[in-house]
């Protein structure tokens, strides 16, 4: 049975290269990267070989600015926690959005018990942070802004570089969640005038459980995690080596084939849209029409419920995702999609459908085509619709 | 993570639809608690002749608001009266825990439907926006953790398992 995955915001294949790696690196069972034993040189080689091909990914000035860690999570957390902590002596302000992933959300929550004030910007209509209201939200008390890169929910992605700027000018360390965008889109530190960012192995196709933070040289930030000098003092605990390999081949694959992915991808999204209103009406799009993810459109087709359309899109084979309160853990709408102003009954009806390299033409046709028939049974179901038909 | 009984339900729901003059109609629900259900009756000697439903929610709404007219149909109006929400749910061979308050919701409508029908018969009349009940959500009869989905008491302000805070959550 083939399915056909349309939610690779949740999951990514490896990529055959990238499994090869990390088999490879499972044979040659390495040493300790911090032995200074001939084993332990070796391992120290190939984590450093793999954080050069990570660091060229995004356009560090030097290999040193990147810490591997666990996963995206792990990098927000670090990234937050780090620079509040550090930083508190100079005070405890934080600018962020109101769009932000959990991982953003929880730190800066943990963070506000510790006596740290947090100024949450809402975005506009079409899903974005003003670099004018940044400006404005920050204080001489303000330490951090953290923005996100692009959305997980809708794609959307802001505009970081003008918010480094800003950042940068009031002397404010800046962090972006880029989670969803490095090794998706063109990523460079650089030009978006980050201080720190957070990104993730699976988003590029490697593993899942790794990922990294990029520090930017003087950067103020203490550990997430204290023992051992691993990563330059930055994050105690020996490598995660086999994982960090398998991102390092990925990234240097994502770096390589960044251009012919991206048009692949453009083309499935540019598919979808222009077919989409043959096949269904009465549907929201949440994606930014210019700035937005490649790989990612957010839908909220009218008077149906999310989680219905997604099991009814998985009798059939199709996997996407949703952002109903329903199928989530919390029964509560999704704060990104009340955000960008949409009814509660519009967010219950909210699907997230993220392709990737692996999907075709004929993918986006086949759901197109699964898609009206169960959008149909359900309006006919629902009250909402009924009603709507005798206005 | 629904069972085949829920899924059967789900994907062939009896009953569906709207009977036109219908005896007795209850509505419940709203979308911010994520699920909406009316249900119709056409009443004939104090018994369902017949019950309909419309419901806009996720999968085990549906299959809760299919269950229920199953249930309900042919039955007298007392014995109607004595379907609970638990009886729905045991038909079904069990729901999801977090799923559980949307079984509220089936008899919840269905017993406005009764009363609805009971009403006309004595001659009382209700403005139409009295009809709609104000669905309290509630979880079922217990409260869950949003983010562990242990449960909890009532009046826990932090959760054991997952240490989150609750006091805007919960």
């Amino acid at each position: 049975m083939k399915i056909i995955n349309l939610d690779h915001i949740s999951s990514k294949p490896l990529f055959p290269e990238v499994k090869e790696a990390m088999i490879d690196a499972i044979e040659r069972d390495y040493h300790n990267p911090s032995s200074q034993h001939k084993a332990g040189e070796a391992a120290a080689e190939a984590l450093e070989n793999a954080r050069e091909s990570v660091a060229q990914l995004i356009n560090c000035a030097t290999s040193k600015e990147i810490v591997f860690t666990s996963g995206g999570t792990e990098s927000v957390n670090h990234a937050i926690k780090g620079v509040a902590m550090a930083n508190a002596e100079k005070g405890k302000h934080i600018v962020t959005s109101n769009i932000e992933h959990n991982a953003v959300i929880r730190s800066l929550r943990r963070l506000k018990a510790a006596g740290f004030k947090v100024t949450s910007l809402s975005v506009d209509a079409s899903g974005r942070v003003s670099p004018q209201e940044v400006a404005d939200a920050i204080t001489d008390e303000t330490v951090l802004v953290s923005i996100m890169h692009s959305n997980n929910e809708t794609g959307t992605i802001q505009p970081i570089e003008d918010i480094g700027k800003i950042a940068r000018e009031k002397k404010v360390i800046f962090h972006t969640d880029a989670v969803d965008s490095v090794g998706v889109v063109p990523i460079d530190v650089q030009d978006l005038n980050v201080d720190l960012l957070s990104f993730a192995s699976n988003t590029f196709y490697g593993p899942t459980g790794v990922g990294g933070l990029y520090i930017r040289r003087g950067t103020r930030v203490f550990p997430l995690l204290d023992g051992g000098v691993q990563e330059n003092n930055k994050r105690a605990g020996a490598e995660n080596l086999i994982g960090i390999i398998g991102m390092g081949k990925a990234a240097e694959l994502a770096k390589r084939d960044l251009k012919p992915r991206l048009n692949h991808l453009k083309n499935l999204k540019s598919k979808l849209l222009a077919e989409l209103p043959n096949y269904i009406d009465e549907y929201i799009l949440n994606t930014h029409p210019k700035f937005s993810l490649p790989n990612l459109v957010s839908l909220s087709i009218q008077y149906i419920e999310g989680e219905s359309v997604m099991l009814m899109l998985d009798d059939d084979d199709i996997a996407v995702s949703t952002r109903s309160a329903c199928a989530t853990g919390s029964l509560r709408a999704s704060h990104v999609l009340l955000s960008l102003g949409l009814s509660h009954a519009d967010a219950q009806g909210t699907l997230v459908i993220s392709f990737g390299i692996d999907n075709t033409e004929e993918d986006i046709l086949s759901f197109l085509s699964s898609l009206k028939g169960i959008v149909t049974t359900l309006r006919d179901i629902s009250p909402l619709y009924s009603k709507a038909r005798l206005i | 993570m629904y069972n085949k009984t829920v899924m059967d339900h789900f994907r062939n729901p009896r009953n569906v639809g709207v009977i036109e003059d219908a005896d007795g109609i209850g509505e419940v629900g709203n979308p911010l608690c994520g699920d909406m259900m009316t249900i119709y009756l056409r009443i004939g000697d104090e018994c369902i002749e017949d019950i309909k439903f419309q419901t806009f929610g996720c999968g085990s709404a549906i299959a809760v608001s299919s269950m229920l007219t199953e249930i309900a149909k042919g039955k007298s109006i007392e014995d109607a009266k004595k379907i609970t929400n638990k009886d729905v749910a045991e038909a079904l061979e069990g729901l999801p825990k977090n799923k559980l308050h949307c079984s509220n919701l089936g008899a919840d409508a269905l017993q406005m439907a009764i009363k609805d029908y009971e009403d006309k018969k004595a001659g009382i009349t209700r403005p139409e926006a009295k009809r709609k009940d104000q669905h309290e959500h509630s979880h079922g009869d217990k409260c869950y953790c949003p983010y562990c989905d242990i449960e909890l008491s009532e009046d826990a302000t932090f959760c054991d398992a997952c240490q989150s805070s609750l006091e805007e959550e919960h």
